[in-house]
């Protein structure tokens, strides 16, 4: 079932992650992905706003159609990327998962409060981190309908 | 996996909808699905919002750990609705899943611009409808961290 895109265009999704283990799993996880997507990755905060803003060397990107956002980045907080993507007239329609380990009552609500579309914390057990990542394909690739901005 | 969500007492979830047999529908799907989902239902946007802010009647209202809103509503519409619950300072919080007929790329758009959490169009089937219910629970209240906020907030 794709809900999603009626054209057949892969679901872009730009994962801001600076754990090369935490990439390579969320990689392989969606390799198993029920729907044909394109996974982007930046590892630091300032490279995922150049990304989405197709600034220096991603003049050419795709924009995003959903977000996977890491809370502790280098350079710039996903805090703060949370915080620049939502005020931003254009980005802001893009959802937004945090997927971060911090599982502290202040970060949920403070990232809520920031506007993102959703929270979910990262298992430290393999089978788990792979259950989450199979959720965000079975819902938000899935099942979700992700706006299409014309416009860029 | 273990449901992270709640501390052992029900998950309160907000359904605004004004189709007698939806709600039924959803009502039936959440039993079925998670038996500590409690819901409650306003059937158009003027007594959704008065849920949400306990008055009259509903002064005694638990708040909503989840809201399902349709956007075609009688007496003030989804999107009004949602406009003033993303405007209020607490009730912002609260994830707001649009859950409606309209599959209207305009809609679409204008509601993650309102800051929709997600948005998710009603299948007309019978077990397409069940099956959406079903990963409503499995994602938002299983999966996903929701906001856990003290009254006094």
């Amino acid at each position: 079932m794709s809900l999603i895109d009626a054209e057949g265009r892969p679901i872009e999704v730009l994962l801001v992650e600076d754990s090369p283990g935490d990439v390579r799993l969320t990689q392989e996880a969606f390799r198993d992905a029920q729907q044909a997507i394109r996974l982007h990755i930046v590892n630091d905060g300032v490279d995922a706003m150049a990304f989405l803003r197709k600034e220096g060397a991603h003049a050419d990107v795709p924009r995003a159609d959903l977000i996977l956002l890491d809370l502790n980045l280098p350079k710039l907080d996903g805090r703060e990327v949370l915080a620049l993507i939502k005020e931003d007239a254009s980005l802001k329609t893009i959802p937004v998962v945090v997927l971060t380990t911090s599982g502290s009552e202040v970060d949920i609500l403070k990232t809520y409060r920031l506007r993102a579309n959703c929270y979910l914390t990262k298992p430290v057990d393999l089978a788990e981190f792979l259950n989450v990542v199979g959720s965000i394909d079975d819902f938000w690739l899935a099942r979700v309908k992700l706006p299409q901005e014309t416009t860029k | 996996m273990t449901p992270r969500n709640g501390n052992g007492t029900n998950i309160e979830v907000l359904l605004v909808e004004d189709s007698p047999g939806d709600v039924r529908l959803t009502k039936e799907s959440f039993r079925d699905a998670n038996p500590s989902v409690n819901l409650h239902v306003a059937i158009d946007g003027v007594a959704a919002m008065t849920f949400l802010k306990r008055e009259g009647l509903n002064a005694n209202a638990p708040r909503p750990d989840l809201i399902l809103l349709d956007l075609n509503l009688p007496r003030m519409d989804g999107r009004e609705v949602l406009a003033q619950i993303k405007e209020d300072e607490s009730l912002r919080l609260i994830p707001t899943i649009i859950l409606t007929t309209s599959d209207a790329e305009a809609d679409i758009v204008r509601s993650y611009r309102l800051q929709a959490n997600c948005y998710l169009s009603k299948p007309v089937e019978l077990e397409a409808f069940e099956s959406l219910v079903k990963s409503i629970n499995e994602f938002w209240l299983t999966m996903v961290r929701l906001p856990q906020q003290t009254e006094t907030q």
